[in-house]
């Protein structure tokens, strides 16, 4: 689910990111915000959000049940778009900022050898990002293990569905003499965030090694 | 064949109005103090930056002209852009970084045999550019510059973020890089000793504007433009060796319709080497002076006699039959001699003070 979130989600954001960073157009702010918003909207809001847009009955939820038979709500696909919603600012933001942080110059040697505005994006300016990208989506795939709020709202919590580790973790409280079982699933957690912040720190750093900097 | 380069443009803080036609191939060296706009007519030439009025035509071809609507984005102009910082991509090795603009051209007559070659850079080919030295780095990125087949080659600063021994790590690619291939260059510096290296063209520009310009030889010894205000002001001669004299260890070179003797020089005879003969090293006479240890005794007529106050003394352009000397004297000499244009004077050099450059 998390994998999945992250694997439509990412593509998004660099094109977002990208546009953020390099162009100045009139909607530019609204967008920024836009973008951002799931940071500051409490999850609970921005799950009943979802449910209203791609509930049965919402605008897009309807249509694509209609054409295409797809029902997000409750639904395990409807868990990742939640997450991919929810981490969509994280994974915008570090790339971002490593767009930002790539030299221009090497983008107006690119053009000078005959490079055109894609053959420079693939070539030159991912590449010289990648470290952003890459720990924007581990950091992205580890939130997402963690979504909570959006989560319940949007796809409920169905066990082996969409049932997310904070989720288990609060089912787990619920029910009597449940604590150990809520220990282990957050040791789990523990283990999980850990390992996503130490991964993203090396490959991060194994890149920008690779890359010279 | 020739370079014509027509360029205004209004920036906040300077007004850029400057317009030369040099001879190609050969090194048109644009040189002037910073903020002269030098690197102004490289960014535009490059079609990195759109100036209000532009026009640049090479050997026929014109590249870019803004009054019939001609404007060619940097990737479509084929012009081979050199700067200041070698702007290697990071994420790529020496070979691919080399292949980049290769790949992307249509074809042309620059091999990538012949580049390494040129360049010696055969044996950085698998390493990554940040494992390179400051004169590794901008040399691969002039053949990679080289071998994307461009129109022209522009050079902004190449050899300026480098130290002294760095600088004389490469400049002898560069004079080779001269003769092997057959293209224009357009290359801005500050440094007066690339000039007197690489520049067969020379363009002085100053405060957006075109101060001189023409064969380097010529605009070198004319008393009337900054160069000669400088402590190293000098004339620049492009000679050939035609014989040695081993038994005295001295060298006759000929060059501007003169000759001049030099201390022995490791060269055969035919061999072209360019020579400085600093100002304030070249005495004048009326007579020729006997019991002297001079070599060069070369007779010219003044041309030119122009006051540098700061200095107390007095700038005398001397032409040769071919080109021309400069001599710094004080105005006592020139009363004592009754120097005035159009009169005959005998330049002395001691053979010791001529700077044989490139070897």
């Amino acid at each position: 689910m998390a994998a999945r979130a992250v694997g439509f989600g990412l593509p998004l954001a660099v094109v977002t990111a990208w546009v953020l960073a390099r162009y100045r157009f009139p909607g530019r702010p609204i967008l920024n915000a836009l973008v951002h918003l799931p940071l500051v909207l409490p999850p609970v809001v921005t799950g009943w959000l979802l449910l209203i847009i791609f509930g049965i009955r919402g605008p897009v939820g309807a249509l694509l049940n209609d054409w295409f038979g797809v029902r997000l709500v409750f639904t395990t696909a409807g868990a990742s778009l939640a997450c991919a919603v929810m981490t969509f600012p994280v994974m915008v933001r570090a790339i971002r900022l490593s767009l930002e942080s790539a030299d221009p110059g090497l983008e107006q040697a690119a053009r000078s050898l005959g490079a055109g505005r894609l053959d420079r994006l693939f070539n030159v300016t991912l590449p010289l990002a990648s470290p952003g990208i890459l720990v924007g989506a581990i950091v992205a795939y580890a939130t997402c293990l963690g979504e909570f709020g959006a989560v319940i709202t949007f796809a409920a919590n169905i066990p082996g569905e969409t049932q997310t580790l904070p989720l288990a973790i609060y089912a787990a409280l619920q029910v009597p003499g449940g604590e150990s079982k809520a220990a282990q699933l957050s040791l789990v957690a523990l283990a999980l965030a850990l390992v996503g912040l130490l991964l993203s720190e090396w490959i991060g750093r194994r890149l920008n090694t690779l890359l010279g900097r | 064949m020739s370079l014509e380069v027509l360029l205004r443009h209004r920036f906040p803080a300077v007004q850029i109005d400057l317009q030369f036609t040099v001879p190609t191939p050969g090194v048109t060296v644009l040189f002037g103090p910073s903020g002269a706009g030098k690197s102004t007519i490289i960014s535009a030439a490059a079609g990195l930056l759109r100036p209000d009025e532009c026009r640049i035509v090479v050997d026929g071809t014109v590249l870019a002209d803004t009054a019939s609507g001609v404007w060619l984005p940097p990737e479509r102009r084929r012009m081979g852009l050199v700067f200041q910082d070698a702007r290697l991509f990071p994420h790529m090795s020496v070979a691919t970084n080399l292949r980049f603009g290769l790949r992307r051209a249509p074809g042309g007559p620059v091999t990538f045999d012949e580049v390494v070659d040129l360049l010696g850079i055969g044996a950085l080919l698998p390493r990554r550019p940040h494992t390179l030295s400051g004169g590794e780095r901008q040399r691969v990125a002039i053949g990679r510059a080289l071998l994307a087949q461009p129109h022209m080659l522009l050079m902004d600063e190449p050899l300026a973020s480098l130290d002294a021994g760095r600088k004389s790590e490469i400049m002898p690619f560069l004079t080779r890089l001269k003769t092997a291939l057959r293209l224009p260059v357009l290359y801005v510096t500050h440094a007066l000793d690339e000039v007197a290296q690489l520049a067969d063209s020379l363009v002085l520009v100053e405060g957006g504007r075109m101060i001189g310009s023409g064969p380097v030889s010529e605009i070198a010894a004319r008393a009337d433009l900054p160069l000669a205000r400088r402590d190293d002001a000098g004339a620049l001669l492009l000679c050939r060796v035609v014989e040695h004299d081993a038994a005295r260890e001295l060298s006759r070179l000929e060059g501007g319709g003169a000759s001049f003797w030099i201390p022995l020089l490791e060269a055969p005879t035919g061999a072209e080497r360019r020579i400085r003969i600093p100002a304030r090293e070249v005495i004048l006479a009326s007579r020729p002076p006997e019991a002297i240890s001079l070599h060069n005794i070369v007779p010219g007529m003044v041309r030119r006699i122009d006051p540098d106050a700061p200095r107390r003394s007095v700038l005398v352009e001397i032409a040769l039959p071919s080109g021309a000397l400069i001599a710094r004297v004080t105005s006592d000499a020139i009363v004592r001699l009754a120097l005035a244009p159009g009169r005959p004077v005998l330049a002395l050099i001691k053979s010791t003070s001529i700077e044989v450059l490139g070897s």
